[in-house]
């Protein structure tokens, strides 16, 4: 397989430098306890968060830190389209027989990202262990799929915002506003936050399928917003729905592309 | 410029939706901010984001590590000073677009504080001055690092971090332990770019009390613009320009 070739070969050109990669991937693991930080200080000041408890709180942060950072190491790279757009380097790629949304996520593979997952991963089991969670096999297969598809809900985010780059090239980080700030939002209950903003980026974009309502149907709490029980295991299917838009656009955005000439 | 004032904006919500979280599950203060003044604490907060340019690509590191640099050295002024000028021009044109849309956008949506004393504005623009000159010396410094390793990665993810969380920007740093508080607020940088000129406008403390926080940013400009100096005369002497 091509793909396999192309990411091979990334993963083994950044274990050259192997005390480079070490720092990088401690700087990964940093990003991660950042997260949990800034949870753990909040909590310092006030006893709960939109009607949470800490251990709840502390729960979603972690689905949510999980979800991101996995999409961040598959895809997060992707946010480099517009210096491929702007330089011609676009080109190179779409000369080649295969799908360029691949060959860009296999080229930019950030290996050092692994830090941040694994510490990700490690919070999850010590939040689910902390947390009222009463555990059936249900559960379980829950707590193992959301972070998965979290992290496709994420990648959808991080590949349909860099999309933007075909028309914008001077977007800036006009995406980080949908992909650091959905990290933001995922957190935190969406209970929390104004109406027209939740509408927006919990159900107009997903991101309440992140971490707050499998939060809910593993803590078996009925929604204080009224939504219905199922929606708790909504998320792979969201997840679907997501990453067939996110493919959409970015296909919509490749057929718009005019080379730069350079 | 849109792009990075809608991106500001857009955490401006986000945040402010956690500190009003906080606030509403306890008592009407927290740490000792009521809401209004922490409504003016995020909004301003991201609007001075853009001003001090807390997060700057390493164009130095990336002239040093090229060979490019030497283009700067041999011009008759040293390079500290060439980009400290260049940067404050370019945060005085940020306060009328970056600092202005986010404030303007909080105080649409939500109740702001606005200043009482008219003496907080004077102290204000002075602090955010100050705060430019704190957060250009450890960008400086972080990007001179590249005389030595070349790749600066390390220690941008470094200042990243410590500036965001240490300086106010995440949540005030009174949301830490007092003692830890005052400690980080006298002894690092980090609150003198985000922190203080925030806690100045939301008028937290006497004007004494502010003039103290003044003096405690003024240290720190003398300190390290002095260090900023000291590191460059040192990596003049380390740097090699790379041949062909």
């Amino acid at each position: 397989m091509a793909y396999r070739h192309l990411l091979a070969a990334q993963v083994r050109s950044q274990a050259q430098y192997r005390a480079s990669l070490a720092i990088d991937v401690a700087g990964s693991v940093l990003f991660g306890v950042l997260d949990i930080v800034s949870v753990v200080v909040l909590f310092r000041v006030t006893p709960t968060l939109g009607g949470f408890g800490f251990t709840e709180v502390f729960l979603m942060t972690a689905l949510a830190s999980c979800a991101f950072a996995t999409a961040d190491l598959v895809v997060g790279n992707v946010e480099r389209l517009r210096q491929y757009v702007r330089s011609g380097l676009f080109d190179a790629l779409l000369v080649r027989p295969l799908s360029s949304l691949a060959q860009l996520m296999a080229m930019d593979v950030a290996t050092r990202r692994v830090g941040r997952v694994a510490f990700g991963v490690v919070m999850l089991v010590l939040a689910a262990a902390n947390a009222p969670v009463e555990f059936t096999p249900a559960r379980l297969a829950l707590l193992t799929v959301t972070p998965i598809a979290g992290a496709v809900i994420f990648g959808a985010v991080f590949v349909a915002t860099a999309t933007v780059a075909f028309w914008w090239i001077e977007s800036g980080e006009i995406a980080n506003g949908l992909t650091y700030g959905g990290l933001n939002f995922t957190q935190y209950p969406i209970t929390i936050y104004g109406a027209v903003f939740r509408r927006l980026f919990a159900y107009a974009v997903g991101f309440a399928f992140v971490a707050y309502y499998p939060t809910l149907a593993l803590i078996d709490r009925p929604d204080p917003l009224g939504a219905p029980a199922f929606f708790g295991y909504a998320a792979p299917a969201i997840a679907v729905m997501t990453a067939v838009a996110a493919g959409l656009v970015w296909q919509t955005g490749v057929r718009h592309y005019r080379s730069t000439g350079s | 410029m849109i792009a990075a004032v809608v991106t500001n904006s857009v955490f401006g919500f986000l945040r402010f939706a956690v500190m009003l979280a906080v606030i509403e599950a306890g008592t009407r203060t927290v740490a000792g901010y009521e809401e209004p003044q922490l409504a003016t604490f995020v909004w301003a907060g991201q609007g001075l984001i853009g001003v001090v340019l807390l997060w700057a690509l390493p164009e130095l590191a990336e002239r040093i590590r090229t060979g490019d640099v030497i283009a700067d050295l041999l011009r008759p002024i040293d390079p500290v000073w060439q980009l400290l000028a260049a940067d404050l021009g370019r945060a005085g044109y940020a306060v009328l677009t970056r600092f202005v849309v986010p404030v303007v956008v909080g105080a649409l949506v939500f109740d702001l504080y606005a200043p009482r004393r008219p003496i907080t504005y004077a102290l204000f623009l002075c602090s955010m001055l100050l705060a430019t000159i704190v957060c250009f010396a450890c960008r400086y410094l972080v990007n001179a690092a590249a005389y030595w390793l070349l790749d600066v990665r390390g220690p941008q993810t470094a200042w990243t971090l410590t500036s965001g969380i240490f300086g106010g920007l995440y949540f005030p740093v009174w949301f830490f332990p007092h003692a830890m508080a005052i400690a980080l607020i006298v002894a690092t940088p980090f609150p003198s770019v985000i922190q203080i000129p925030l806690d100045i406008l939301v008028e937290r403390g006497l004007p004494t009390v502010q003039l103290g926080l003044l003096g405690v940013q003024a240290g720190w400009v003398v300190a390290l613009l002095a260090l900023c100096r000291w590191v460059q005369w040192r990596g003049e002497r380390k740097l090699v320009i790379q041949g062909g």
